[in-house]
C-alpha cells in the first residue's frame, strides 16, 4: 500500500479509507480522530470522538458530555487497532492533550501532525517526531520571517513592563485553550506567584488544566476588583480586551500574547501596547527541521502559508503539495 | 544599537504622550553619548545618511535569502523594512559583538557607495531583528514611531531641568551628535552658537471671554483679523533663511517659494497662507501643501504661499522684541514699505472705538481665510509663550447645525473600547426615490467635544443600533441628532454632499429631535463663504 493511500481529501475533513473514520473532521461524522481541543480541529456532533484522554475531558469541558454519542479515550504512545489500520496518538506539544496521528496499513506510515511546536511548555508533553513515508503538515507559520523568539525573553519584557508601570494593570489577550494556560505556567517559572486575574472564559480551562495535573497558582475571576488589579496580571480572551469588558481593569496595558505579534502593523492595528511573541505553532525554523526530522518523502501542508513551505520542501527534492482544509487556523487568527 | 531599537520598538507602540516621555527621558538619562545625540536626530528627523533604496536593501537581502521566499513574506508582511529585519538569517555564529548606535551612524555615513550592500550584510549579522529594523529606518528616513522633534526636545527639558524655549533657540544652530547641546543640560556651559537664525519661541494668545472686556480699555488695544492658516515665523540673515512654524520645526521643504522670496533681512512674525492676488484660499488648499518633502511645479503655481505679517522682531540685526506692540507694527509697516517684499503683506490693523463696534465687525466676518479676530495691547513687548493680558484671540462664535449620525468608529488608546469616532450626515434630494424623497449625505467626521458622560451614551446608543459592518465601521440606524458645532464651511467637489466642515466637534446630543427634522445640506452650502 503507498501512503498516499492512506489519506484522502474529503469535504467533511481528512478521511483515512483503512481506518474508516475521519480526522479533525469540519463536520459531524460517525467516527472522529480528533488531534487537540482548539475549536477548528475538534467540533461538536460527531457519533464516535477518539482523542487522547486529556483532549476528551477538554472537548467535553467545552461542549458538554452530550455532544458526542461516545468517546473513547486513548492514552500516547498506546497502538490501537482500527479497521484495517493501526493508530498511535503520538504528543504534538501544542496544548495539553495535543497528538499528532500515526496511521500504519500495508507496511506503510502517514503522521498527521495537527498543530505543533517544538519549543518547550510546562503544560504539555512535548512533541515526538516519528519517521514516516507522509507527513501532513501545519504550516500556519509557513514563512521564513517567522522565528519565534525564546518564551522566557517574552515574559521578561511583560514582568519588566509590570515594574515599569505600577499604577496599570497589564490585561493578555490569549486564546482560552492553551496559551492561556501555558502564559500563567511560564509566568509561574519566572517567579511570578502572585494571584493572576482571569476573564470568566478563561475560567473553565483552567480548571480542567488543574484537575489533569498542571499546576497554576492562585487564579481568581476578574469581577469588581477596580483599583486593586493595579500592578496585577490578567487575561482575557483577545477580543474581550478591545471591548467593554476591559473598561472595569484600572488604564489597562493591552498585551497580546501571538506569533502574529511579530508583525508591528498586525500589533499596531489591533491596538496592542505591548507585543508578545508567544505562540504554540511551529516557526519556519521548526516546520523545516521537523520535516527533515520525519525522514517523509510527501508532505501535504494544511493552514497558513502553504506556497512557501511547499516551495522548500520541493527544492529539497520532496513532493510536498498544499491541502486546503476549511476554516482552520482560527485561534491564532483572533 | 540595542538600546536605540528597544526605545523605537516600546514607542510604536505606546500612544500616551506621558508615557512617551518618560520612555524618552529615560533613554537621554542612561545612554552614553555620542549615542544619545544620534537618537536624538534620528528621531526629530535631522540625521543625514546615506539614502539607501529599497532596491538596494532588497538586492542585500535576497542575497542571502531565496527571493521567491523572500517575495512571499514581503507580500504578507508588507513593509520591506520589517520584511528584511525578520527574514535574515541568524549566522551560526556572529561575526562580532553587536555594533552601537554611533559605530553603525559613522560607518554607513563613511561608506563608498559601492561598499554599502557588504557593509549593510555585515551589520544585519550582528544585530537582531529589531535591531535590524531600526538600521533600515535609519537610512530610509522617517522613524514613524509618534514622537515629533518637540516631543524630543520637551524629554530633554524636563528630564534636565531647563527651559523649553532655550532649547529650541538654540536647536537650530547645533549640530548632530549634539555632544555640546548635552553637556549644558548636565550642567556645563552653553554651547557658543550662531543665534542670528535661530528660532525666537513664540508669544501665543489667549482665549478672550466675554467678561474680560469691563477690564480693558479699548484704546490701550489693536485689533486685526485673526487669519486661517498656520503662524509661522520667517527669519534671513547673511547665514541663511528659515520658516518656522510654531512649534519651531522646519517648514522650508515645503515651501520653496517662501524661501525664495526672502531677500530681505530680519526676522517677521506672520501667518502663512495660500493667497491669490492677496486674497487668502480655503485651509485645504494650505494643508494640501503642508508636509510635502518635494513640492510640484503644478503646486507651485495653483497654490502660491504667502506670508500675512503680525509682527517683526528683528530689523536686520536689530531685535525688537523689548518695544511695545505699537511701536514694532510701525516698524513692520515701514520695513515692508522699504523692501517692498514679495510674498509678503501686512495684516492691517482694524480701526475700532468701542467693543461693541468691534465685535459688530467680528459677527460679519465670513470672508475665506478669517477664524476671528486678534486683540494685543498697545504697550506690549514680545515675550514668549502665552502670557495672560497682552494678546487675546477672539474667534468669531463656531457655526452649528443639527446633523443625524450614520457611521461610527471605535477610537484608539484609551478609547480603544468605545465608538467615538463619528461621521454624520444632512438631507439632501434622493435623485433614486420617488419625488420630494430625502436621504442623507455624509458632511463631516468628529472625534471630540462630547463629554465622557455623553461618550458613554453615544457609545451604548451605537452597540444598540448598528445596521451594518464595513471593516472597523459600523453603520447605524438614521435616527440620532447631533448638533455638531464648525468653524466654517467650504464648498468641497471631494466630498459626496459637496460641502466639508473646518473643526467640527459635536456640541450636544439630540434625544429630543427626530431625524427627519436635521438640517439638509443646502442650508450648510449657504453658510459657506462666497468663492471667488
Amino acid at each position: 500500500m503507498k501512503a498516499t493511500e492512506l489519506l484522502e481529501l474529503r469535504p467533511q475533513g481528512l478521511w483515512c479509507p483503512p481506518a474508516g473514520a475521519f480526522i479533525d473532521p469540519v463536520r459531524p461524522v460517525d467516527r472522529a480522530i480528533v488531534t487537540h481541543g482548539h475549536g477548528d480541529h475538534c467540533r461538536p456532533g460527531s457519533r464516535a470522538l477518539l482523542a487522547t484522554p486529556e483532549t476528551v475531558a477538554i472537548a467535553e469541558a467545552r461542549y458538554g458530555r452530550t455532544a458526542f454519542a461516545a468517546t473513547q479515550a486513548i492514552p500516547a504512545g498506546r497502538p490501537m487497532r482500527l479497521g484495517d489500520a493501526t493508530i498511535t496518538l503520538v504528543p504534538a506539544g501544542h496544548v495539553l492533550g495535543s497528538a499528532q496521528v500515526v496511521v500504519e496499513a500495508g507496511g506503510a506510515r502517514a503522521v498527521v501532525s495537527g498543530d505543533y511546536k517544538r519549543a518547550a511548555d510546562p503544560t504539555c508533553a512535548p512533541f515526538e517526531p516519528v519517521p514516516c513515508d507522509l507527513f501532513v503538515t501545519e504550516a500556519t507559520f509557513g514563512l521564513p520571517v517567522f522565528r519565534h523568539p525564546p518564551v522566557q525573553d517574552e515574559i521578561a519584557r511583560l514582568l519588566a513592563s509590570v515594574r515599569a508601570q505600577p499604577e496599570r494593570c497589564h490585561a493578555i489577550g490569549a486564546y482560552a485553550l492553551g496559551k492561556a494556560q501555558r502564559m500563567i505556567a511560564e509566568l509561574r517559572r519566572a517567579g511570578w506567584d502572585r494571584t493572576i486575574y482571569l476573564h470568566g472564559a478563561l475560567v473553565g480551562l483552567c480548571t480542567v488544566y488543574g484537575r489533569l495535573g498542571i499546576p497554576l497558582g492562585p487564579l481568581e475571576t476578574v469581577r469588581g476588583q477596580g483599583a486593586e488589579l493595579k500592578g496585577e496580571i490578567v487575561l482575557g480572551p483577545p477580543s474581550a480586551l478591545n471591548d467593554r469588558w476591559a473598561r472595569r481593569l484600572p488604564d489597562p496595558v493591552i498585551c497580546a500574547a501571538s506569533g502574529w505579534m511579530r508583525v508591528r502593523q498586525r500589533a499596531k492595528q489591533r491596538g496592542v501596547e505591548l507585543p508578545l511573541v508567544v505562540s504554540d505553532h511551529a516557526d519556519w525554523d521548526e516546520l523545516t527541521a521537523t520535516i527533515t526530522e520525519t525522514g517523509a518523502q510527501t508532505v501535504w501542508v494544511t493552514h497558513g502559508a502553504e506556497e512557501a513551505l511547499c516551495l522548500w520542501c520541493a527544492d529539497q527534492g520532496l513532493d510536498a503539495r498544499p491541502l486546503a482544509l476549511a476554516g482552520r487556523g482560527e485561534e491564532e487568527a483572533m | 544599537m540595542r538600546a536605540f531599537a528597544d526605545l523605537l520598538e516600546t514607542l510604536v507602540h505606546t500612544p500616551r504622550r506621558t508615557r512617551k516621555l518618560a520612555l524618552l527621558r529615560a533613554y537621554f538619562r542612561a545612554t552614553p553619548d555620542p549615542d544619545r545625540g544620534y537618537a536624538l536626530a534620528a528621531l526629530a528627523g535631522t540625521l543625514e545618511m546615506p539614502s539607501l533604496t529599497p532596491s538596494v536593501i532588497r538586492g542585500v537581502a535576497q542575497a542571502r535569502v531565496d527571493p521567491r521566499l523572500f517575495a512571499l513574506s514581503h507580500d504578507f508582511v508588507g513593509d520591506l523594512a520589517e520584511t528584511v529585519a525578520l527574514i535574515w538569517p541568524d549566522p551560526p555564529t556572529p561575526p562580532g559583538p553587536p555594533p552601537g548606535l554611533s559605530e553603525t551612524v559613522e560607518r554607513l555615513r563613511a561608506a563608498s557607495r559601492a561598499a554599502r550592500p557588504g557593509l549593510l550584510d555585515e551589520l544585519f549579522d550582528r544585530l537582531d531583528p529589531s535591531a535590524r529594523f531600526a538600521l533600515i529606518k535609519l537610512c530610509a528616513g522617517g522613524m514613524r514611531v509618534g514622537v515629533s522633534a518637540r516631543l524630543a526636545r520637551t524629554a530633554l527639558a524636563e528630564e534636565f531641568g531647563r527651559p523649553l524655549s532655550r532649547i529650541e533657540e538654540l536647536w537650530f544652530a547645533l549640530s548632530p551628535p549634539y555632544a555640546d547641546l548635552f553637556a549644558w543640560l548636565e550642567g556645563g556651559e552653553e554651547p557658543e552658537a550662531d543665534l542670528s537664525l535661530a528660532f525666537r519661541p513664540m508669544m501665543l494668545a489667549n482665549p478672550l471671554e466675554p467678561e474680560r472686556f469691563e477690564t480693558l480699555a479699548p484704546a490701550d488695544h489693536i485689533a486685526e483679523i485673526k487669519w486661517d492658516g498656520v503662524r509661522v515665523q520667517a527669519a534671513a540673515t547673511r547665514a541663511g533663511r528659515r520658516l518656522y512654524s510654531r512649534a519651531g520645526e522646519d517648514l522650508a521643504p515645503a515651501f520653496p517659494d517662501i524661501l525664495a522670496a526672502m531677500d530681505w533681512q530680519g526676522c517677521v512674525d506672520g501667518e502663512l497662507l495660500v493667497a491669490i492676488d492677496g486674497a487668502p484660499r480655503p485651509f485645504a488648499e494650505l494643508q494640501a501643501r503642508l508636509g510635502r518633502k518635494r513640492v510640484t511645479a503644478k503646486m507651485l503655481a495653483e497654490a502660491p504661499a504667502h506670508i500675512r505679517a503680525y509682527d517683526l522682531l528683528h530689523d536686520g540685526e536689530r531685535d525688537l522684541r523689548a518695544l511695545p506692540l505699537a511701536e514694532r507694527r510701525a516698524r513692520l509697516a515701514a520695513w515692508i514699505e522699504t523692501h517692498a517684499p514679495a510674498r509678503l503683506d501686512l495684516s492691517p490693523e482694524i480701526r475700532f472705538e468701542t467693543w461693541d463696534q468691534l465685535a459688530a465687525l467680528r459677527d460679519a466676518q465670513r470672508a475665506e481665510g478669517q477664524e476671528g479676530l486678534m486683540v494685543k495691547r498697545r504697550d506690549a513687548p514680545y515675550a514668549a509663550g502665552r502670557p495672560i493680558g497682552p494678546w487675546w484671540k477672539w474667534k468669531r462664535d463656531p457655526l452649528s447645525a443639527d446633523c443625524v449620525l450614520m457611521y461610527a468608529q471605535r477610537g484608539h488608546g484609551r478609547r480603544s473600547s468605545y465608538y467615538s469616532d463619528f461621521t454624520f450626515g444632512a438631507w439632501e434630494p434622493d435623485p433614486e426615490g420617488p419625488p420630494g424623497a430625502e436621504r442623507l449625505a455624509p458632511v463631516g467626521k468628529a472625534y471630540s467635544g462630547f463629554t465622557d458622560a455623553e461618550l458613554v451614551e453615544l457609545d451604548r446608543w451605537v452597540r444598540a443600533h448598528m445596521t451594518q459592518r464595513f471593516g472597523p465601521v459600523r453603520a447605524v440606524e438614521q435616527a440620532l441628532v447631533v448638533e455638531v458645532a464648525f468653524d466654517a464651511v467650504q464648498i468641497s467637489r471631494r466630498h459626496r454632499s459637496g460641502v466639508a466642515m473646518r473643526f467640527p466637534r459635536i456640541k450636544r446630543i439630540r434625544w429630543d429631535k427626530p431625524a427627519d427634522e436635521a438640517d439638509r445640506v443646502e442650508t450648510l452650502r449657504a453658510l459657506a463663504a462666497p468663492q471667488g
